[in-house]
């Protein structure tokens, strides 16, 4: 039998007769690094023009879900404002850049007192950084709420702690340091959290966050607010009217 | 050589070529990121508008591209349009942008955009060019969906977060867990060479151009 060769579909040959077979011949360096140049400028000019749409957008939305989990976790304040650890206390006003600066969030209410602290943090938990939000009373030494902001842990395990309501409410009015405890085995305890069954590496990550963030800051937050505490019972009415609204 | 025509072009990546499915291209966003529709669908469309546009401009510029850095030109152009739509997706979906971590910028290091702009835009027209990555482009957004599909309802037993099963229904956590990913891939790629065999066994007869004939289990 002789051979015989089948119409093949060769879709990725060029055929159309629309582009000529391109002529080999060896590009010179400059051309080569020109073209690259250019090519790179231009992309360049696109991603910042991109950039420059977007970031706003961006920065407006993170500014809200801090917004919205300031009032989470310190149980809707009228407002709060953003303070800088800088040199070893915290101030709203300080002398260094705060792009690095260490920061904390006191919540005030109408009134212009101050209702608590919102402190981030973020450590390891069973599969990634588990990054939260809670509220601290200074005046109780009690954290007073909290919220996960970022978390990857196992879906139906560990994400529990990002959904289970009765761990999350844990963490209302409870004495620091915070002691995890395993579901029936509490002693009724103010520093107790009841952890989540099935998800105990998770639930205990979160009360280790929270405490080793503590430690950090307690002390320089407790200075602060006692610098606050007093001026504004004082001076309350007239620091809400000059305050406005959420200061970031 | 055949040349193919337009429907051809538009087509063979939605089925016969599936970038997924057939080619196995892809995969590592197939397995990762499908385990809700949500991000399934937008990790599609994300990918879908950078192989579209990097085709675009790679069979535009072909001619003036030298052939010494023409992958690097290439990735260049896929770089920009993944930072693009990563800006994008942070700003319209940010939600979803999060849960899509690190996957939207490995877009840069996707098979299929690259095999497409060295097999096929750098050769071809704009036009077959367009239609070749809208065909693929489409065939990985369904590859992406039907997996997002399967693994939310099994694992979640929702649709695009709506519960589907009532609440007697048990989730299969693992469905959304990585083993899924591979489980859900796994039967549908042994569906599809079920079916391939069974359509090679049943196969008639056939008659080519210039007169030769095939039969089943014959020689040409």
């Amino acid at each position: 039998m002789s051979e015989q060769k089948l119409p093949m579909v060769e879709a990725e040959a060029a055929s159309d007769g629309a582009s000529p077979p391109p002529v080999e011949v060896e590009a010179s360096s400059v051309r080569l690094i020109g073209t690259l140049t250019l090519a790179g400028a231009l992309a360049g000019i696109a991603i910042v023009m991109a950039f420059q749409w977007a970031n706003p957008k961006i920065k407006a939305h993170d500014a809200e879900v801090l917004r919205q989990s300031v009032g989470i976790v310190l149980g809707s304040p009228d407002h709060y404002e953003t303070v800088f650890l800088d040199g070893g206390r915290f101030t709203a006003t300080p002398a260094a850049d705060t792009a690095g600066l260490d920061r904390v969030y006191v919540g005030y209410d109408a009134s212009g007192k101050p209702t608590g602290v919102a402190i981030q943090a973020a450590e390891a938990g069973f599969q990634d950084i588990i990054d939260l939000l809670f509220g601290y009373d200074p005046a109780k030494q009690e954290v007073i709420g909290m919220t996960v902001l970022n978390s990857n842990e196992t879906p139906g395990l560990g994400a529990k702690i990002t959904s289970d309501s009765s761990f999350i409410k844990g963490f209302d009015d409870v004495a620091t340091p915070l002691l995890g405890v395993k579901k029936g085995q509490g002693k009724g305890k103010d520093d107790e959290v009841v952890m989540i069954t099935g998800a105990t590496i998770s639930s205990r990550a979160v009360i280790k966050i929270i405490n080793d963030r503590l430690d950090a800051i307690q002390k320089p937050v407790d200075a602060y607010w006692s610098t606050i505490a007093p001026k504004t019972a004082a001076s309350g009415a007239a620091t809400s009217a000059t305050s406005g609204g959420s200061g970031q | 050589m055949r040349k193919t025509t337009p429907q051809e072009d538009l087509l063979r990546g939605i089925w016969k070529e599936n970038p997924v499915l057939v080619q196995l291209l892809g995969l590592c966003p197939t397995l990762a990121v499908t385990g809700s529709v949500e991000n399934a669908l937008t990790m599609g469309i994300a990918t879908f508008f950078v192989l579209l546009g990097s085709s675009i401009l790679v069979s535009t510029f072909k001619s003036v591209i030298p052939k010494e850095v023409r992958i690097s030109a290439y990735i260049l152009v896929i770089a920009t349009f993944v930072t693009i739509a990563d800006l994008v997706l942070h700003a319209v979906v940010p939600d979803i942008h999060k849960s899509l971590g690190p996957f939207v910028p490995l877009i840069v290091v996707n098979c299929i955009i690259l095999g497409r702009q060295e097999a096929f835009s750098s050769k071809n027209t704009v036009a077959r060019s367009t239609l070749d990555a809208l065909g693929t482009g489409f065939g990985f957004i369904i590859t992406m969906m039907i997996m997002g599909s399967v693994r939310e309802l099994l694992g979640n037993g929702t649709f695009l977060n709506h519960p589907v099963f009532g609440s007697h229904f048990e989730p299969w956590v693992i469905m959304v867990l990585p083993p899924g990913g591979f489980f859900t891939l796994g039967f549908i790629l042994l569906a599809i060479g079920w079916k391939k065999e069974r359509e090679a066994e049943t196969v008639k007869p056939r008659r080519w151009p210039h007169g030769v004939t095939t039969e089943v289990g014959g020689t040409v």
